[in-house]
């Protein structure tokens, strides 16, 4: 689907020295089938894609890699560590991840909580350490915290991935202020990631300024994940145009519209 | 010999290699990374590394996720 729209302006995402067109990224998890997966992967025109590194399945009837699914030529893949907990083993799951030999990026998570999956920034900030010494490019899933976003980057993240909501939730941005002071704040780009729900909390999302957006349940989950994936790649592409346009003002009387000379006696 | 292959005990032959194991299994060796007792192990010398009676490897790749 091509909107008149896309043909305005914008600088290109770069992240690590790598430049992307899209600024909507999407996961691969939870998918209702693998069709759906690829489908929906193709309507949202993201070029980065996350995937998660697991055990191979030793009774080959069953579950296959995602790479079947996916042209690896086509898509950025972008690994996470999703599910680890501590700062070793994002870090084991990084170097495993690597050694796919696909890109020496990881979207790197280190989770603190079951319930909330919320970050641990303690093993975040000391896990980022060891990889960006390590040569790779991180992109670090943390919370709406400036002061740990600011930490991140000082510790060479490529980007800094702030969420909106909780992993899954679709509760939408629920902290707009905190992710714009990260964007005003960092030089890194800030690509928000997790929560959103429907297409307009990425547009909301995008409006506030970040480099990007990252998103799986959403798409996922929806009814129709491929109708999905298209309204969320058009709420991305409109909410950048808005933030770019520059909204008007807030006031808290109203203003008219029509003239207020030239009304009959 | 009994090595432990992704957290299940099996048996292999002495002297089988990392290579030769993935074929056992029917593994590309392209589409899977190994880890051969906490330690990677690059897929152009999985021919030369050879398993011993307690090995831990872990085999992964990529899946679907967020």
């Amino acid at each position: 689907m091509t909107t008149a729209v896309e043909t305005l302006r914008d600088e290109p995402l770069t992240i690590g020295g790598r430049t992307f067109q899209s600024r909507l990224m999407v996961g691969t998890g939870k998918y209702p089938d693998m069709d759906t997966m690829s489908r929906a992967i193709e309507a949202s025109g993201a070029e980065v894609v996350t995937v998660a590194v697991r055990r191979v399945n030793l009774d080959r009837t069953k579950g296959s890699s995602v790479l079947h699914f996916l042209d690896p030529k086509r898509f950025f893949l972008l690994a996470n560590t999703a599910g680890c907990y501590t700062a070793a083993d994002a870090i084991r799951y990084a170097r495993l991840a690597r050694e796919a030999g696909f890109n020496d990026f990881v979207k790197l998570e280190v989770i603190g909580d079951e319930e909330t999956l919320l970050p641990d920034v303690q093993g975040l900030l000391e896990a980022a350490k060891v990889l960006v010494q390590e040569g790779f490019k991180v992109l670090a899933y943390t919370n709406e915290d400036l002061v740990t976003a600011l930490r991140l980057e000082d510790a060479g993240c490529a980007a800094v991935m702030p969420l909106a909501s909780p992993i899954g939730s679709g509760l939408g941005l629920l902290n707009p202020l905190s992710v714009r002071t990260i964007k005003r704040r960092l030089h890194v780009p800030v690509i928000v990631d997790a929560g959103v729900g429907t297409a307009s909390d990425a547009c909301l999302t995008m409006e506030q300024g970040v480099d990007g957006i990252l998103m799986n349940t959403a798409i996922a989950a929806a009814q129709d994940p491929v109708a999905m994936a298209q309204a969320m790649r058009l709420a991305t592409i409109a909410g950048r145009r808005a933030y770019l346009a520059g909204r008007m003002p807030r006031r808290e009387v109203a203003v008219p519209s029509s003239p207020t000379r030239g009304m009959l006696d | 010999m009994d090595v432990v292959i992704n957290g299940e005990r099996k048996q292999v032959t002495p002297g089988t290699t990392l290579l030769e194991l993935l074929k056992e299994l029917e593994l590309d060796p392209r589409a899977v990374v190994v880890e051969h007792n906490r330690k990677i192990v690059r897929r152009p010398v999985l021919s030369e590394v050879t398993v011993s009676p307690g090995d831990e490897i872990e085999l992964v790749h990529f899946v679907g996720g967020g």
